[in-house]
């Protein structure tokens, strides 16, 4: 995409079209209120929702960055990020080719991928074990 | 036969057959009326019977105030069924590339959501004109299998059509080749049927109207 | 050939952190179409997934569906698809030729005979067996041979799928799909042309994840990604609502984006992920590029009346037919006017009088 037709074109389209805006950040609201009563998580796939050209940009603007920012390399890098709505989290698999492999808004308290795994701890306990023997 | 071999047989051969039968039939049929002729009025002029003829045309189109009063439900319900059967057919912008297709030309059209409430209201309007022949002791009395068989060739497109744009029932390309196939063999029966008074009404009052503006009256 | 350990296992020799198995089946499911709540499940059927020995056939095809795949991929998350495969035969990328490559598949074949999954891209010819053949063997009998073992068959493309362009119209060499052929396999079809690569991969992935085919739909799609029509998930549906069409490919429609009905869009009739999978991990889709939808993954596309034909127009030359119509009703119509003033003449002439059978009788 490129120049003044392009421009053109994305503030026209993103006002006009898929409306997928508004509802969107509406279920995001819902999921913050879940949160709150409940404890449930809320996850939504990005990429299966038919986006019109710069809708997706302009969730991602609207949502802002907040105070935390993750970077994770495991199988290539992923971004953890919290928009500027605590619990609303935006996460980015990316593979060793920086493709996009996953796209997704979590609204919990933090999402599962940061946390460090039962497996992983076990594994790094006997690494440790090991070196100390 | 597969979807989309019966939608390229109902876009292709089908219609080119459909096509044939109803300009064929609808010509030779008016052609008929014409080339008998009429007896000529051997009485001296006294207006101008074009001008009649074409007048009429317009006018008939008002009912006058008695028949109105008799007939009201007829001449309503067919007003809203045959206005909102051309809205339909002439401004919907799928229908308009046909037409622009063998005509050559095109012409605007209206938003779908027009279209799609023009289609309900036409469709509610022809079910109580048939409502009502069934139930009227005289129109029940009157009516012939024809009668039925043209009203069914007149709603058929209408349904299939709303059907195939909402897409309810069976997939896309059988819901379009149906509506197509509805339309051929609206086409097919056209002529042989009383739906022939599309054209033959204009030659009707201008009949009437020419009769009488040759007399120096107003019809 | 296929390895007896589990996928988990696999993952974790190769130095894969829990965390990282648990990005890989969020990407997997997301590239599943599945939704993200069942990203547990995922993990779990993955977890004990045994690696299946893949044999891919290539028939008549142009190798689009296969650079399809692998352009869209990288060696570690959806590439471990094939790290979790044991792709056993593939005559672009296997390294093997000629005899070698060969033994190779009959091997992988008689190992897992009844366990293997079998892809297939490529039309068959039947009208001479001969047009196409590997290792002189033709493709008819290489199908039909390779099928018998085969635990389920992915026919990937539009060619394998439903015949695709060697089988549009005049069809030389007889081309013909896999479902025409083997009968008693569950076939998957993966229609396009070329398929979008994570729709190839993420039905490889359901088999892998969960040991079945996906719902399929009545021409043996998988729902998940060809459940709706490109129609029903266009951005641009709300230019056709209103009525505002491209009339052609550079006029202020289509510069603003409007909808492509009028150019020869196929969305309302075709069915694939485009809209919202899209190509290219998600950069656009042809609609969005401003060309309009050729209903690439339905059957006899290639003859469906013109890729630049709307929907609603008529095949053939219907003016000219139109044309011709009216000149014979004309003639008809004089000829048989004039037959009937004739007649009239004659009934005067006879002073005959007017029945009530004249008058009933219908014109």
């Amino acid at each position: 995409m490129s120049d003044t037709g392009a421009t053109e074109f994305r503030v026209e389209t993103g006002e006009a079209l898929t409306y997928n805006v508004i509802p969107l950040l509406h279920e995001i609201r819902h999921g913050l209120a879940r949160l709150l009563e409940n404890d449930a998580a809320t996850t939504i796939d990005l990429r299966s929702i038919p986006m019109a050209p710069g809708e997706e940009e302009r969730i991602i603007s609207v949502l802002g960055t907040g105070e935390v920012e993750a970077h994770m390399t495991a199988m290539g890098p992923s971004e953890i990020m919290e928009t500027r709505f605590p619990g609303v989290w935006l996460v980015t698999h990316y593979n060793t080719e920086n493709e996009v492999v996953g796209k997704f808004i979590e609204v919990c308290d933090m999402p599962q991928i940061l946390k460090a795994q039962a497996e992983d701890i076990r594994e790094g306990l006997a690494q440790l074990t090991a070196q100390l023997a | 036969m597969t979807e989309t071999e019966l939608l390229m047989w109902a876009r292709g051969p089908a219609l080119q057959v459909a096509t044939v039968i109803f300009l064929l039939g609808v010509l030779v049929r008016i052609l008929e009326i014409l080339v008998l002729g009429r007896k000529a009025s051997l009485a001296e002029a006294r207006g101008s019977a074009v001008a009649g003829g074409l007048r009429t045309i317009v006018t008939r189109s008002i009912p006058d105030r008695g028949t109105l009063q008799r007939s009201t439900f007829n001449i309503v319900a067919g007003y809203i069924f045959h206005t909102g059967f051309f809205v339909v057919l002439f401004l919907f912008a799928p229908h308009i590339l046909v037409f622009q297709d063998v005509l050559g030309f095109s012409w605007p059209s209206i938003p779908t959501q027009i279209i799609d409430a023009t289609t309900i209201v036409t469709i509610i309007a022809l079910l109580a004109v048939l409502a009502h022949r069934v139930r009227h002791r005289v129109m029940r009395f009157l009516s012939r299998f024809e009668d039925y068989l043209v009203w069914f060739v007149t709603i058929l497109p209408l349904i299939t059509g709303y059907f195939a744009f909402h897409r309810i029932g069976l997939t896309p390309p059988t819901l379009i080749a149906v509506h197509i196939i509805s339309v051929e063999l609206l086409m097919v029966v056209f002529p042989f049927t009383k739906l022939m008074h599309a054209f033959t009404l204009f030659m009707a009052r201008y009949y009437n109207g020419a009769i009488a503006g040759y007399r120096g009256v107003n019809s | 050939m296929s390895n007896e350990k589990t996928l988990g296992e696999v993952l974790r020799q190769q130095g894969v952190t829990r965390r990282g198995f648990l990005k890989f089946c969020a990407a997997t499911a997301s590239m599943m179409a599945l939704p993200p709540s069942m990203v547990p499940r995922i993990a779990a059927a993955l977890e004990k997934a045994r690696r299946p020995s893949v044999i891919w056939l290539s028939f008549q095809e142009c190798t689009g569906c296969t650079e399809s795949l692998t352009r869209s991929h990288s060696p570690t998350i959806e590439g471990l698809i094939f790290n979790t495969i044991s792709l056993d035969y593939h005559h672009t990328l296997q390294a093997a030729s000629g005899t070698h490559a060969e033994l190779a598949r009959e091997k992988a074949m008689q190992e897992n005979f009844g366990n293997y999954i079998l892809v297939v891209d490529g039309s068959i010819p039947t009208a001479n067996p001969g047009y196409s053949t590997i290792a002189g063997i033709s493709n008819l009998d290489m199908l039909q041979d390779t099928a018998k073992g085969a635990a389920a068959i992915v026919s990937v493309g539009t060619c394998a799928a439903y015949g695709g362009i060697p089988h549009a119209s005049p069809d030389p060499t007889g081309a013909v799909a896999v479902t025409d052929i083997i009968k008693d396999k569950p076939i998957i079809n993966v229609p396009g042309c070329p398929p979008i690569g994570v729709v190839i991969t993420g039905v490889l992935s359901h088999y892998l994840t969960f040991g079945a085919i996906p719902e399929l739909d009545a021409l043996g799609r998988p729902l998940a990604f060809y459940g709706k029509s490109i129609h029903d998930r266009c951005y641009r549906r709300p230019f056709y609502d209103k009525g505002q069409f491209a009339e052609t490919f550079d006029d202020e429609g289509a510069k603003l984006g409007w909808c492509l009905y009028k150019l020869g869009c196929k969305g309302p009739t075709t069915y694939n992920a485009c809209a919202t999978t899209k190509w290219n991990e998600g950069t656009s889709f042809p609609i969005e590029s401003g060309h309009p939808c050729l209903g690439c993954s339905e059957p006899d596309f290639w003859d469906g009346g013109g890729f630049y034909k709307a929907i609603s127009m008529p095949t053939g030359d219907i003016t000219r037919t139109a044309v011709y119509a009216i000149g014979a009703g004309a003639a008809a119509g004089v000829a048989l006017g004039a037959v009937n003033r004739a007649r009239k003449k004659r009934a005067e002439k006879a002073h005959e009088k007017v029945t009530i059978n004249d008058l009933e009788k219908d014109g």
